[in-house]
């Protein structure tokens, strides 16, 4: 009972610190703007814990976020060995595969406009497709090891970077193209300094898009089939097992290696298209 | 038409060329195989149109997955459990929950960002951090925990996978139409001396409609994406998403790719659909085409 009330009342001041925070001027600030989210995030995990504890939830059920702590620092071998086998070895490179073919497949298409307008559309809608779909056939294809996890991740990253970037190597205008021209500057010339800078904003939109479904098809593709290890590998286990506490460390890591990830493509973003109006600073 | 479908065309066309020569090339081996073992040795002649007919390719050809696709839909009554009618009815009952459900959270998140500014700084990042989890990890979780909370059948946790990835869209969108409105329609309202809930129901959410109908078609691909998830790892027997677990598991590639094509086919059949309600809305909302 203690466990809840405590939760709740915390839950109270949280609210109300927050409200108080948000129309202060400490808004302003930056370290403001992160304290706001950052109290959100602590209550989140506070109320949890109470109510789970004050509850008396089973941990086959929801195991309370201190246990699931403890588990992390004793298991962090295991969570290192399957991060670099699902996310190095099968996300990663599937990701780095899958966009530089998707970005070299654009600029070889790019140079006909037929494809061009034939691919959008084509492309948008295998976009939408449920292309998870197609690691059975992967996983059958290249084995249970890493390699079959970076062909799904190939797979599903693939056309959502191409529909980007084709549509950003048409995002330079029609003038800027003219006065390329003008200059006497060659394909290549005008490919390199014009349109693929201009191209940049789109690309990373569907890079954006393509960090998050990399780790979401690496995973999936070892409920097929994968070694005795691999963040999937060890989920499908463990739940099987119960054991939730491992499950939740897992999507712990799982969650971690994702927001970072995200977090690099948005900076190497801001560095790269330091000139675009949605990255200037008001 | 001919001028806009002609280059779709195009490229389908080189898809499936692609695909037929794929075919070719991955299943000769077996066929030499085939022949080796006999003791005889066959011609390309012979291996062109025997790698077109296997029973189990390593890559079916195009006609061999379209006429499994035929068969699935219409070879049998749609209640039968090899019907991909059946199974797709499965999968569509989790997309159009786990939508409705994701739709209602989108939009609820969303006006309270818009009218709390503390709900705005605090929820806006977590919502964007929950996309970056990747909700495979969690669907098997889902799965056994509903059931041991007492939930029957798996329409429950297959739905709440769905409205996990499709509330994002919803939600983005909506606090972008939401503030769509220019400072001068909000003081126009202001010197009607209009209160907040008439701001907000005869200004923000009229604004805010052709947002909201844009990100439904991403929404209810999300949605379909998460039903089928949902139906993959953990053991489930019917649906899409289970079809092509079975055809992987016991080593039928046209059972798996003609669940992947049905799957294609009811994603592209639920986009259509969402497209024509936009497309309505657009039209009574006096937006022109």
């Amino acid at each position: 009972m203690i466990w809840i009330v405590a939760a709740l009342a915390f839950w109270a001041a949280a609210w109300v610190a927050n409200i108080r925070l948000a129309n202060s001027g400490a808004v302003r600030t930056r370290a403001g703007r992160l304290a706001v989210p950052a109290i959100f995030g602590i209550t989140v995990l506070v109320v949890w814990e109470g109510l789970v504890r004050g509850l008396g939830v089973p941990g086959v059920i929801l195991p309370p976020p201190s246990v699931i702590w403890a588990k992390i620092t004793t298991s962090l071998p295991t969570l290192w060995i399957d991060f670099l086998q699902t996310f190095v070895k099968g996300a990663l490179s599937g990701f780095a595969i899958g966009c530089g073919a998707a970005v070299l497949t654009a600029i070889a298409i790019d140079r006909s406009q037929f494809l061009t307008r034939g691919l959008l559309p084509v492309g948008n809608f295998v976009a939408a497709l449920p292309v998870v779909g197609i690691a059975p056939i992967l996983v059958q294809w290249f084995g249970f090891d890493w390699q079959s996890k970076a062909a799904v991740v190939v797979a599903m990253v693939f056309f959502p970077v191409l529909v980007n970037m084709v549509a950003g190597l048409q995002a330079s205008e029609r003038m800027q193209r003219d006065l390329m021209a003008t200059w006497g500057a060659s394909y290549w010339q005008t490919l390199v300094k014009l349109r693929l800078p201009a191209a940049m904003p789109f690309l990373f939109n569907g890079l954006k898009i393509a960090s998050t479904l990399a780790l979401i098809g690496a995973i999936v593709a070892e409920f097929f089939g994968s070694p005795v290890m691999g963040m999937g590998f060890r989920i499908s286990t463990e739940v099987g097992r119960l054991g939730l506490d491992m499950v939740w460390a897992e999507i712990a890591v799982a969650a971690l290696a994702g927001s970072v990830f995200y977090g690099l493509i948005a900076l190497t973003e801001r560095a790269v298209t330091f000139w675009h109006p949605s990255q200037r600073t008001k | 038409m001919m001028a806009r479908s002609g280059p779709v065309l195009a490229v389908l066309g080189i898809l499936l060329a692609v695909w037929y020569l794929a075919a070719v090339g991955m299943n000769a081996q077996w066929e030499r195989d085939q022949a080796a073992r006999a003791g005889t040795k066959v011609t390309w002649a012979e291996i062109l149109p025997q790698t077109m007919a296997q029973a189990r390719p390593v890559v079916p050809a195009p006609h061999q997955v379209a006429v499994a696709l035929w068969d699935g839909l219409t070879a049998q009554a749609v209640t039968s459990k090899r019907s991909l009618v059946y199974h797709g009815y499965i999968t569509l009952q989790a997309t159009l929950v786990g939508f409705a459900l994701g739709i209602v959270m989108g939009v609820a998140l969303a006006v309270g960002i818009v009218q709390s500014r503390a709900m705005d700084l605090s929820v806006m990042p977590w919502a964007i951090i929950s996309q970056t989890i990747p909700i495979v990890a969690l669907a098997p979780m889902i799965v056994v925990v509903s059931g041991s909370i007492g939930i029957e059948g798996r329409l429950i946790p297959k739905g709440v996978i769905s409205a996990y990835l499709s509330f994002f869209p919803v939600l983005v969108s909506m606090v972008k139409g939401l503030r769509s409105p220019d400072a001068m329609q909000v003081d126009q309202m202001a010197t009607w001396s209009a209160s907040a809930a008439q701001v907000f129901w005869k200004l923000r959410l009229p604004a805010s409609m052709p947002y909201f109908f844009a990100s439904l078609k991403v929404a209810i691909a999300a949605s379909l994406v998460g039903a089928i998830v949902g139906e993959l790892p953990t053991g489930a027997v019917e649906g899409l998403g289970a079809r092509m677990l079975i055809g992987s598991q016991f080593g039928q590639p046209l059972i798996m790719w003609a669940a992947l094509f049905a799957a294609a086919l009811l994603a592209g059949v639920l986009i259509l659909l969402v497209g024509q309600v936009e497309r309505l809305a657009r039209a009574r909302m006096g937006v022109p085409a």
